[in-house]
Parts: C-alpha cells; structure tokens; sequence
C-alpha cells in the first residue's frame, strides 16, 4: 500500500515532468534544426571529409574521424545559425524563406543568436585542440563567412559570393590540412574547386528566386549584370570546378576507373551549364542547381574511396 | 507531361549507379580507345540517367537528345569493332566521327528535306545493327563466351528505345506516348544491365 503511494506520489509526477521537459526539448529542436541548413551543412560537412580522407592516412583513428566530424558540423552549423540571426530580416520579406523560425517570430533572436555563438565557440575550440592548422583554417571559413560576407558584403554588393565561395571552400581545405599536417597544393586545388563550383549552385537559386532578392533588395548576379552574363559566370565556373577537382582527383592518385567517372559527371555539368546559355528555362536552370549538388556530393564520395 | 513515378527514378537509379560501376570497373584493362569509347558510351546513360531522374520527361523534349542518344550506339559499336574486328577498325573510326558530325551539322541548321532523318536512320541503323548483330556472332562462333551475346541484347533493347522515342517525337507513336514513356526506364535499365552482364562474361 505505502509502495503504491509512494510510487503514485513521487514517480508518476516526475515521469510526467521528465515527459514535459522531452516534449519542450523536440519542439526547441525542431525550432533549431531548419537554422542550421541541414542539407547546405551536410554537403560542407562531406566536403571537409572527402578533405581529409584525400590524405590517404595509413592509419585513421576513429577519434579522428569524429572529432573532424563534430568540429566542422559546429562550426558550420553555429556560422549557419549567425547568418539566419542576421538575415532574419531578409528572410521575413522573401517567399521562400519567410516561414523559416526566425523570419516569421517563432523563435527569439538572442536565443538564436546564443545557440549560434556557442556552437561556433565549440566547433572552433575543438578544432583547435585537435590541431592549430586546422583550427586556424575552420576559424577562417567561419570569420569568411559571417564578417565578411553576412555582416559585411551580402547587402552591398553581387560578389559577395566570391566570400561566401571561399568560406564554403574551408572545410575542405581544412579537412585536407588536418590530414596532411600542412596545407598543399592538391588541398589549395580543391578548395578551388568548391570555390568555383559554389557559383553554380548559388547563382542558379539567385535566377529561380530572382524576384524575392529583389523585394529584399539584395544586389545579386542576375539583378547587376542580367541574366545571360550569370549564365555564362555558371558555365565558366563549372568547368573551372569541373578542371580542378578533376586535376585533383588525378594528383591524388585516383584510381583511373574513378577519375572516368568524374570525368563524365564533370561533362554532364559542364554540358547542362551549356545548355542553360543557349536554351535556357527554369527547369532546366533548377536541374542544373540540382545536377551540380549531385556533382559534387559524387566527386567527394570518389575522393573518399 | 506525362510525370515521373517513385519506381521510374528507382529503376533511372539503378541504371546510373550500374553505368557508373561499368565505367570505373567494367572496362578496366582494355585498349585506350574501346575503354575511350565504352566510357563514352557508359558515360551518356549514366548523366541521361540521372537527368532524367532531375528533370523528369521533360529533359526529352530537349533538341540536345537526338544528337546525344546517337553518341550511345556509336561509341558502343566502336569499342566492339576496335576489339573485335581489328581489319576495320580505322574504317568504322572514320565512320563514327563522320556520322556523329553529319548528325551534328543536319540537326543544327534548319533544313526542309528528309536529309536529318535519313542521316540520323543510317548512322543509328548501321550502328544499331552492329550492337545487335555482333556479340551474338561471336558467341555463336565460339571467339567469345556465350554470356557476351547478352551486349547485343542490350543493343536490340537500346535498338528498340530508340525507335519507339524517334517515332514519337516525329508525331507518328509506335505506341502511345504514356505507354513509351511508362516503359522507358524500365527498358533503360533493363538494357544497361544486359550491356553490364554482357561484358563481365569476356
């Protein structure tokens, strides 16, 4: 009797508090997880791997591995969570973006902004202690991409994604020189290649989502310099993506099996960015932003192997 | 537009991923030009595979396809009869650069005549026949294994999307257009496997 007192009295109100306390966690989590940009993440992510495994470490440590994986996740993640705190205004004019948390007041902007700060502390700190190098090259894609380009040039100027191009081309280069302990040339070459593929994925959302960047007044390719000029930026900075990661993959010592196969996804890219000059429509303009991000998330599984 | 299915890009996958796999293993340790040519060949199903799972039917309305779905059978025919024709090699070498610029040049300027169609129909014919007609030939004579006669099942198979696809864009279906386009990726795959299995049996 006094068992089942004590067990009505003490652990069903604690179960429903720990039951309450999950619920606020997931709906906080479910807030969170859309500021972090999972799919832009996971591929920035994936390029900081592909980075690393490049190196051809005899031996990878598992410590390794999760440690670069944790790192780079935070810090892209809380650089990510930096850009939404400060764009939110943006966001909140913009079809697309408007019902993201932040934009539409579902979430408050000084918690957002905490979140952010601290994840991109930890991503950095840990990078840090697992190398100096790296940490160094993490902490410049992070400066990269929210001083320079979302504090900065974002709202002023259409190259601005020359910035955010080499922030996003960080984590590789990072990747790399944790694995190697030094920066190289083949590192500097695939950086180069995200560099130039970045132009691709972000100028084709610029055309798709031309109007909402002119309701938020952000100076953008296809607003400065028209569309057709965008286009052939597209088609030059594919090849030169294309070029550079394959000129990587072979320095690496890629099997050559593999390199065929960058080879024809390089000319599936560099042919659907031709195509994009001389017929251009939207389908074929949003199937290019589509075919690019299956282009790299290839090239860096092959890198990987 | 007739839309894509869930099973369609499953099958689109499945074609991509297998033309990727013959690419970077399938081919390894063949002569610079087949392994030139069967890359090529391997290398347009793999991105029209994956085109087609971006954009849908759609991406066949483009005027790039009659000239890229002729770059199949002619980099496949010639990897064949640089492997096992070598008398003709330098002979079908200029026919497949000839044809494939022919092609080029008759679907690029606007002409009125028949001249495309008959242009198009003898360089894919002759290329076609080749695919179809060859690995059986070498199977049923013994210079190659009896599994190798499955490539000119894949060319029969390609032969057949081929025509199904060419009469319907000139507006006189062999089948309906839902009906061709339901069976397409089906028949891709179905194709890129026979071609795959084909050649791991040499």
């Amino acid at each position: 009797m006094a068992a089942r007192i004590g067990k009505s009295f003490i652990i069903e109100p604690l179960y429903s508090i720990l039951e309450h306390c999950l619920k606020i966690i997931i709906a906080k989590l479910r807030l969170y997880w859309p500021l972090t940009k999972s799919l832009q993440t996971g591929l920035l992510l994936s390029t900081g791997l592909a980075g690393f495994m490049s190196a051809r470490c005899p031996v990878i440590h598992w410590y390794d591995f999760l440690g670069l994986s944790l790192s780079l996740f935070l810090a892209i993640a809380g650089s990510t969570i930096i850009n939404m705190w400060y764009d939110r205004d943006l966001d909140a004019v913009m079809n697309r973006t408007h019902h993201r948390p932040l934009a539409d007041g579902r979430l408050d902007p000084n918690e957002a902004l905490r979140l952010g700060l601290m994840l991109s502390v930890l991503g950095v700190g840990l990078s840090v202690v697992m190398s100096p190098l790296y940490g160094l090259i993490v902490f410049a894609g992070l400066f990269f991409n929210a001083v320079v380009y979302t504090f900065w040039l974002k709202r002023r100027t259409s190259w601005s994604i020359l910035w955010g191009g080499i922030s996003g081309s960080m984590p590789i280069l990072a990747g790399r020189a944790f694995g190697m302990g030094s920066i190289d040339s083949i590192g500097i070459l695939l950086a180069l290649a995200v560099l130039c593929w970045i132009p691709t994925h972000i100028l084709t959302f610029a055309m798709r989502y031309f109007a909402d960047y002119q309701t938020a007044r952000i100076p953008t390719f296809p607003s400065v310099y028209g569309f057709h000029f965008t286009r052939i930026t597209i088609a030059v900075s594919s090849v030169m993506a294309a070029l550079s990661i394959s000129s990587a993959g072979v320095l690496i010592g890629m099997q050559w099996g593999f390199v065929r196969v960058l080879a024809v996804l390089s000319a599936g890219l560099i042919l659907l960015a031709t195509v994009t000059i001389f017929h251009p429509t939207e389908r074929v303009n949003f199937g290019l932003f589509k075919y690019a991000s299956i282009f790299m998330l290839s090239a860096m599984l092959l890198l990987s192997i | 537009m007739f839309k894509i299915t869930l099973l369609d890009r499953f099958f689109l996958l499945a074609t991509v991923l297998l033309a990727a796999w013959q690419v970077a293993v399938g081919i390894n340790g063949m002569d610079t030009l087949p392994m030139i040519a069967y890359t090529v060949g391997f290398g347009v199903l793999l991105v029209a595979g994956l085109l087609l799972i971006i954009l849908g039917f759609d991406a066949l309305e483009s005027p790039v396809v009659a000239i890229l779905s002729t770059v199949i059978p002619l980099s496949l025919s010639l990897g064949l009869v640089w492997e096992h024709l070598p008398v003709y090699r330098i002979l079908y070498l200029v026919f497949t650069i000839f044809g494939f610029v022919s092609i080029v040049i008759t679907r690029s300027i606007p002409l009125k005549n028949k001249l495309p169609v008959i242009v198009l129909a003898g360089v894919h014919g002759i290329a076609g026949v080749i695919i179809f007609l060859l690995p059986f030939f070498l199977s049923f004579t013994g210079r190659a294994a009896p599994g190798f006669s499955l490539v000119g099942l894949g060319g029969a198979l390609i032969g057949l999307e081929g025509l199904l696809l060419s009469f319907l864009k000139a507006g006189k279906p062999i089948l309906s257009r839902n009906t061709t386009l339901k069976i397409m990726p089906g028949l891709l795959l179905l194709t890129t496997a026979a071609f795959v299995l084909g050649f791991s049996a040499t």
